[in-house]
């Protein structure tokens, strides 16, 4: 089988709206007939990235190619970047507003809960240009 | 436990999901927190929230989570409703403040996800 590659855009100025590209993407693995499991991680690690894009980078893409072997997912932005990429690791580390927080987001858990639910993360982050972080989940 | 018998020890509201009162939940989490939501799978099927933005039926989205519950009487907006019906999720609102919610239907026998 060919891969098939996706892409979406994630609005950078709505909040109510952020979800919507992992929401498809979610419904396309679900289509496609992977197991409950390996979707909802995809689901949830890419629907953090997409929240972290709205309310730290002002939106940005999402590329997703799927094999039968393996769904890797690209989350690029262009937004300020992050300075130190060990430290937004840690959970509980948050640059996120107070508005964010009363939203229910910006725990600092996002990044941690991204590494948890895929096979492999690199964060490409350079300050002032932006970030991209690729993820990988294998089908066993 | 049947998502109608939340509906009764919880004296809530039927907002959407008429349909899906019948299936069956085992386990809850209750949080306004949603990455905290996020953190644990463990195939809990009811969320109880304070929060109510559209953010709260997408986590549930992405959890495969049935049913949720808003407390202390929070309502639901229009979109959120439309985007809870689309995903066959039901939304119900309870008057009760998230501790007593909580604690009735643990009472009850329902389960925290955590396996404990
Ligand atoms: N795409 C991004 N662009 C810029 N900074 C980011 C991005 N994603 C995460 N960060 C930084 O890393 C921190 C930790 O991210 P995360 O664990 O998702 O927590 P939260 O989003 O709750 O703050 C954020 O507060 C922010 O400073
Ligand atoms: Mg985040």
């Amino acid at each position: 089988m060919e891969a098939i590659k996706l892409h979406y855009d994630v609005s950078g100025n709505d909040f109510t709206c952020a979800g919507e590209a992992s929401g498809k993407i979610k419904r396309e693995l679900k289509g496609l007939g992977f197991p409950n499991d390996i979707v909802r991680n995809v689901a949830i690690a890419v629907y953090e990235g997409e929240i972290n894009m709205v309310i730290h980078a002002g939106g940005g893409v999402i590329d997703v190619e799927i094999t039968p072997e393996c769904i890797s997912l690209d989350l690029i932005d262009e937004g300020p970047g992050i300075p130190d990429v060990s430290l937004a690791m840690k959970e509980g580390f948050s640059t996120a507003p107070e508005n964010v927080r009363q939203l229910g987001f910006g725990a600092g858990m996002g990044l941690p809960n991204i590494k948890k639910y895929t096979d492999e993360m690199i964060i490409d982050t350079e300050v002032g240009v932006g970030t991209t972080i690729h993820l990988k989940v294998y089908i066993k | 436990m049947k998502i109608s018998e939340i509906q009764t020890i919880l004296n809530a509201e039927l907002i959407c999901g008429a349909d899906l009162l019948e299936s069956e939940v085992f386990t809850a989490c209750g949080s306004d927190m949603m990455s905290d939501v996020l953190a644990f799978v463990k195939e809990q099927a009811v969320l109880l929230s304070g929060l109510v933005n559209p953010q709260v039926i997408r986590t549930a989205e992405m959890m495969d989570m049935k049913c949720i519950v808003f407390v202390r009487g929070k309502k639901p907006s229009m979109d959120m409703i439309d985007l809870a019906t689309e995903r066959d999720i039901v939304l119900l609102r309870s008057d009760l403040e998230m501790f007593t919610a909580c604690g009735l239907l643990y009472k009850h026998g329902l389960k925290g996800g955590s396996g404990i």
